[in-house]
């Protein structure tokens, strides 16, 4: 039989029969007999002491069950964890679910109901009374770290969590006496994840053990810190995180709602439902970015780099989640990008403020790092009166010097930066639109053109669990996958990554039809589940395909490898003998004697006739753990029309050429491509958390936290280079991440681009109308 | 507590409803049609889009008992004894939805969309859908699945006129 | 998020409305279409005890040619006003840019007006065309000219017993252009500042303008200053820009994360020229 490989082919995603007929499991559509409903009643300010709550009034709302502040659970919940310590002597504050004593940020839950349905709930959080002391809110980075600064907790003394620092080569000497040293400041602003689904848990108690469905990316992580924060044992705790609507970082976390949920339910004995509503998540669930970058290069005058400096300050806010601390380091790695240079010095601290906590937000680091480096590429170029291009040439890593190291001490595989620029040259047309532009500076047109350039990189598959403890991060980076052949010789999966959008129960089946020889139709992907999927360590970092693809081929070759043994002694031939192509086994040089997969599984299950001791089963179980990260890259072109007169931005043009390595499904790869510009273009242009100086965030629906729509997106022009990553047997690198990673600079750098001339170098993020056109005004001396 | 009588996806409830309850948890926790999901407070959204007499609305910003006498059409009523509608079937083909949250919303909006324009330009698709939110697929691919399912159900119309 | 408890009134008529609204005294709300104040009942920062639902109240949803004036019924939803070919051009082209297609379907001309949000696009329209809001009330029947109208922030002229029944816009000739500029963040954003604008052409020259901002003050604000700076001068861009240099005096222009007031002291002023010169060559 011989069929096109299913690898490298636009399958269309069989996920979608649920998704575009409303038969969805979305976590609010669970239902339960007894099912209860939550509230939680959160704080409204930024910095408090709680000196009185009274919760009584709402137990005697009509259709309430129960009513709960943090008192109540005081010796029954423990901190939420953090499993990032990335120093010894990190600060790392208790993170209680239901705040006690003091409330740290907008949003904190300081109570909760219980009642018959949404509407009761809601209603009787109305009846709670606190009365709240406020407290001094520490809401600047650089004010919090000041001698004598007010404190986001007092106990500790201090604002800082951690100093981090990441040195090689001899950095002083890179910058003394360096013809060219560039300095610059960049902001990161603080971004609100806004996957579409909110938030939301349903915990059912079933005498001491609990099934609990949630909206989350890591049942598996889920699970184990549920069972160590509540001292339920892990096996009388199960995770199902059924349909997900997106995460993008926002639902790694293990989270208060869900911890307070299992003690509620375990408390009362009935069956829990919270949901979250969206201006209830822009305030609780983590934030990301939220940095400040000060970044120094120095280089010959030809151009060449010599050094890089990062002072990085990063906003914890007011307590660390998950793997909040960490998200800076997962940077720290990439500030070099895709340039040599002799030495190297990143040092990072995380603050405390009373914000929102942040954690990974799609990209994690990366996208910080990237917008750094890509922009101070571009101040480089202006002070040599260089093209960007071509500085970024004469820097990057040749693509016959791979594997290469880089100062920061990660070993690139591979990877081909020539071949992606000139193709992403080409469809942009760099040269027209760069004539285009000279002929617009030269006529004075109100509108400028400006062309911007991120020749990115990035490390995903995270991670190799021998660098994540070298980092100091608390758990592992490998993942699993099981493979089990069926009486019929129908193939049923299950696999430790947990998608929410991603496409996996494609992609996955496409791997196991073409490394098993069998239809596609005849796989069935079993995921998310911690009853059925008992480990795993689930999706985040660009990791599913780069490390849970690759277990899933293991499994696949240790089934192919008890087939073969049944298979030889069914055809009494010897194992050596046997040979695997097509998906069936015959013996070597007679095509005749071949034997289709299904019918060794068939013969297997029926176990008449197997080899001395063999087991009857094929089913097999494996886990891959990467040697090294994968490292995407490509070159991104943009082109935008800025309105000098107003300062508002249009994206003209937009061509991104990614390398993922070994495409397994196109169609998943452009879309996981389409939907990281966009989130990347939104934080360029759109979006940023604001707070007020009390600690208000302002930003708490949609209609002010500006997720952009299809009127407000340009149509990308997507192509690819395919340089295989040698790390893994499936050559591939991981894509969820790049386009959000790439996409930023070279929206803003295409900005400042066409700004130029004006001598403007800068505009802060998100380069709003105001923004652009402050820019220009202050450029220009005040005058309108 | 006032009696309304809907008719969704073709079967008729009448149910005693509070004046509050909004038309969308009307549908999810009475009906018990949860293929309509609800993403935000503020109508920017639309995932929660669904069809009244015809016309598209956010059924979280109408209340249960202005759906009274009215006909409501969610994801859940389109097509026919299982076979998918064009829109459906364009979603899939072009690989328009990837967590899928937005997507009822979404397909329920661009239904609308080519109800008023059956032969829209990218950028109409682009203005006509500015109500309803993606965070996953930067809409690229939506506006496809619009462009081909306004190609399929003109060629379809052709084919049931001539 | 989820309303509080409100009793519900659904009358049938004007006469039962106006019954209705007086009856239910101070704390009622009209529930027009909703998609301004059912967002702010889900947050609970609206909170009617009664809330008044003109949702079956077809005789407010008529529009009608009233010989000088063009007679818009409050519960005219934005989707039939854009579609009517009765409706002056500039009412209609601004209509087509208020919120998008779901929300246009259901919210309502009337409701766009009575909520009076200076963010909101269609009181400076109606600013600018002098139109007149006809509201009802056990009294009877009162005119209110659209510039004693907008008073405050989220607040018009109307009683708390007073219902808005229509508008009268009236019609202008056909020497008359119209161009409604916003401009926003995002597509489905609030305007940040939004211009409408009226020239009536002579000869390359400016026979009469009409100017009206949105979100430039606590109300809709007419820029009386470029209207005559604008009239009688030459129907050129250069012209218009020039005028358009007064569009922010006396204005009260808010700041938020949207802008600055000098930002929109400026919008203004560019907006203004365009949105004059557009309308003089449409």
């Amino acid at each position: 039989m011989t069929t096109a490989p299913e690898i490298g082919s636009a399958r269309k995603r069989i996920e979608d029969a649920r998704l575009i007929t409303g038969k969805t499991q979305w976590t609010d559509n669970i239902q339960v007999p007894g099912l209860c409903y939550v509230a939680f009643l959160r704080s409204p300010f930024g910095h408090a002491r709680i000196s009185g709550i009274d919760v009584s009034p709402a137990k005697e709302r009509t259709g309430v069950i129960a009513a709960y502040s943090g008192r109540d659970f005081a010796d029954e919940q423990a901190p939420l964890p953090c499993a990032w310590p990335v120093t010894e002597d990190m600060v790392h504050p208790d993170y209680m679910p239901l705040a006690v004593d003091e409330v740290r940020f907008a949003g904190e839950p300081v109570a909760m109901v219980v009642a018959r349905d949404r509407y009761a709930a809601a209603d009787a959080l109305e009846a709670i009374d606190v009365d709240y002391e406020p407290l001094p809110a520490v809401m600047d980075m650089e004010e919090a770290l000041k001698e004598g600064a007010d404190l986001v907790h007092s106990d500790k003394g201090t604002n800082k969590t951690y100093t981090w620092v990441l040195e090689n080569g001899d950095t002083e000497a890179a910058f003394r006496d360096a013809p060219v040293v560039i300095e610059r400041r960049y902001i990161q602003q603080r971004l609100i994840p806004s996957a579409m689904e909110p938030r939301a848990v349903v915990v059912a108690p079933i005498g001491d053990e609990f099934t609990m469905w949630s909206a989350t990316q890591v049942p598996h992580i889920l699970r184990t810190v549920l069972s160590l924060v509540t001292e339920i044992p892990e096996q009388k705790i199960r995770v199902i995180a059924p349909d997900v609507g997106g995460g993008f970082g926002s639902k790694i976390g293990v989270t208060a709602e869900e911890v307070i949920l299992m003690l509620a339910a375990r408390r009362l004995g009935r069956p829990l439902k919270w949901t979250e509503s969206r201006s209830e998540g822009n305030l609780t669930v983590h934030h990301g970015r939220d940095q400040i970058q000060d970044i120094a290069i120095a280089a010959d005058r030809d151009g060449r780099l010599r050094g890089l400096r990062v002072n990085l300050l990063a906003d914890m806010g007011a307590y660390l989640r998950l793997v909040g601390p960490g998200v800076p380091l997962l940077g720290a790695f990439m500030y070099n990008a895709i340039y040599k240079m002799d030495a190297l010095s990143f040092t990072c601290s995380g603050v405390f403020t009373n914000k929102t906590p942040t954690d990974a937000y799609r990209g994690a680091g990366r996208p910080e790092a990237t917008y750094a480096i890509e922009r101070i590429m571009d101040e480089l170029a202006v002070e040599l009166d260089l093209d960007p291009i071509e500085v970024r040439r004469r820097n990057w890593i040749k693509h016959e010097e791979f594997p290469y190291t880089t100062i920061a001490g990660l070993t690139y595989d591979s990877g081909n930066y020539e071949a992606a620029t000139e193709k992403a040259l080409q469809a942009f047309e760099y040269d027209k639109l760069r004539a285009e532009q000279a002929d617009r500076r030269e006529r004075g047109d109100p509108v400028q053109l400006g062309i911007g350039i991120s020749t990115y990189t990035e490390m995903c598959g995270i991670a190799p669990s021998r660098v994540l403890g070298q980092l100091n991060f608390g758990g592992g980076g490998w993942e699993y996958a099981s493979v089990r052949m069926l009486a019929t010789g129908k193939v049923e999966a299950v696999i430790g990554t947990s998608p929410h959008g991603q496409g996996h129960e494609t992609t996955m089946g496409q791997i196991i039809a073409d490394k098993l020889g069998v239809p596609f139709e005849d796989v069935r992907i079993l995921h998310g589940d911690t009853a059925s999927s008992h480990k795993g360590l689930d999706t985040y970092g660009s990791r599913s395909l780069a490390i849970g693809g690759v277990a899933l081929v293991n499994a696949c070759e240790k089934v192919i490898e008890k087939a073969k043994r049944a298979a030889a002694h069914l055809m009494e031939a010897s194992e050596q003998d046997i040979e695997f192509s097509g998906g069936s086994f015959s013996v070597r040089g007679d095509a005749a004697t071949a034997k289709p997969i299904q019918e060794i599984a068939f013969a297997v299950n029926l176990a008449h006739n197997l080899p001395d001791g063999m087991e009857p089963s094929l089913d097999s179980d494996a886990t891959f753990d990467p040697e090294n990260f994968s490292y995407p890259h490509g070159t991104h072109l943009c082109a935008v029309e800025v309105d000098t007169e107003t300062g508002f931005v249009k994206i003209r043009k937009y061509v991104a050429v990614d390398d993922v390595g070994k495409v397994i499904n196109p169609l998943i790869v452009d879309g996981q491509v389409h939907g990281g510009l966009a989130q990347g273009i939104a934080q360029a242009l759109y979006e940023e958390g604001v707070y007020d100086a009390d600690g208000n965030l302002t930003t708490t629906t949609m209609a002010d936290y500006l997720v952009p729509s299809a009127a407000d997106l340009p149509t990308f022009h997507t192509d690819r280079t395919e340089t295989p990553a040698t790390t893994n047997p499936l050559g591939v690198k991981g894509v969820g991440e790049a386009g959000t990673i790439a996409s930023t600079p070279a929206v803003v750098g295409a900005i400042v681009d066409a700004l130029r001339p004006l001598g403007i170098n800068d505009v802060r993020m998100p380069c709003t109308p105001e923004r652009v056109w402050q820019a220009i005004q202050d450029a220009r001396g005040g005058a309108s | 507590m006032p009696r309304i009588k809907v008719e969704v996806d073709g079967v008729t409830y009448e149910d005693d409803v509070e004046p509050r309850l909004l038309l969308v948890h009307y549908l999810r926790d009475r009906l018990g049609k949860v293929g309509t999901p609800i993403g935000c407070d503020t109508t920017n959204c639309g995932a929660c889009t669904v069809l009244m007499d015809g016309l598209s609305v956010k059924s979280c910003s109408v209340l249960a008992v202005q759906a009274d006498g009215r006909e409501i059409t969610t994801i859940e009523g389109l097509g026919i004894d299982g076979q998918l509608h064009p829109m459906q079937r364009a979603f899939h083909e072009e690989h328009a939805l990837q967590c899928g949250y937005c997507t009822p919303g979404m397909i329920m909006a661009s239904l609308d969309l080519l109800r008023e324009n059956a032969d829209p330009s990218e950028e109409e698709i682009r203005e006509g859908l500015e109500g309803n939110l993606c965070r996953c697929t930067g809409y690229q691919n939506i506006v496809r699945a619009v462009r081909r399912a306004a190609d399929d159900m003109r060629g379809a119309a052709k084919e049931v006129t001539s | 998020m989820i309303p509080a408890e409100f009793s519900y009134v659904r009358p049938s008529s004007v006469d039962e409305a106006v019954a209705a609204l007086s009856g239910a005294g101070e704390d009622a709300k009209v529930l027009a279409g909703g998609q301004s104040l059912m967002p702010l009942l889900r947050l609970r920062l609206a909170l009617p005890e009664v809330l008044v639902d003109l949702d079956r109240v077809d005789e407010l949803r008529e529009i009608r040619d009233g010989g000088d004036h063009v007679f818009i019924g409050a519960m005219a939803t934005h989707y039939s006003v854009i579609r009517d070919p009765l409706v002056p051009p500039l009412v209609a082209k601004t209509t087509a840019t208020v919120a998008d297609p779901a929300v246009r379907h259901r919210g309502t001309f009337g409701g766009s007006i009575a909520h009076a949000d200076p963010a909101g696009d269609l009181p400076a329209v109606m600013l600018a065309l002098d139109a007149t809001m006809v509201a009802r009330s056990p009294r009877g029947s009162r005119d209110i000219p659209a510039s004693d109208f907008f008073v405050d922030y989220l607040t018009s002229a109307l009683e708390p017993d007073e219902l808005l029944v229509g508008v009268r816009v009236p019609k202008l000739g056909d020497d008359w252009g119209f161009h409604y500029e916003k401009f926003h963040r995002t597509a489905q954003a609030w305007a940040i500042v939004g211009v409408a604008a009226a020239v009536q052409r002579g000869n390359g020259t400016v026979a009469g303008a009409r100017v009206a901002l949105t979100n430039m003050g606590p109300y809709p604000i007419r820029a009386s200053a470029v209207e005559s700076a604008a009239t009688g001068g030459p129907a050129s861009a250069e012209a218009f820009r020039s005028a358009a240099e007064a569009a922010a005096e006396a204005t009260d222009p808010p700041a938020d994360i949207s802008g600055s007031a000098e930002y929109r002291r400026h919008l203004a002023r560019v907006l203004t020229a365009r949105a004059l010169t557009a309308a003089a060559t449409v």
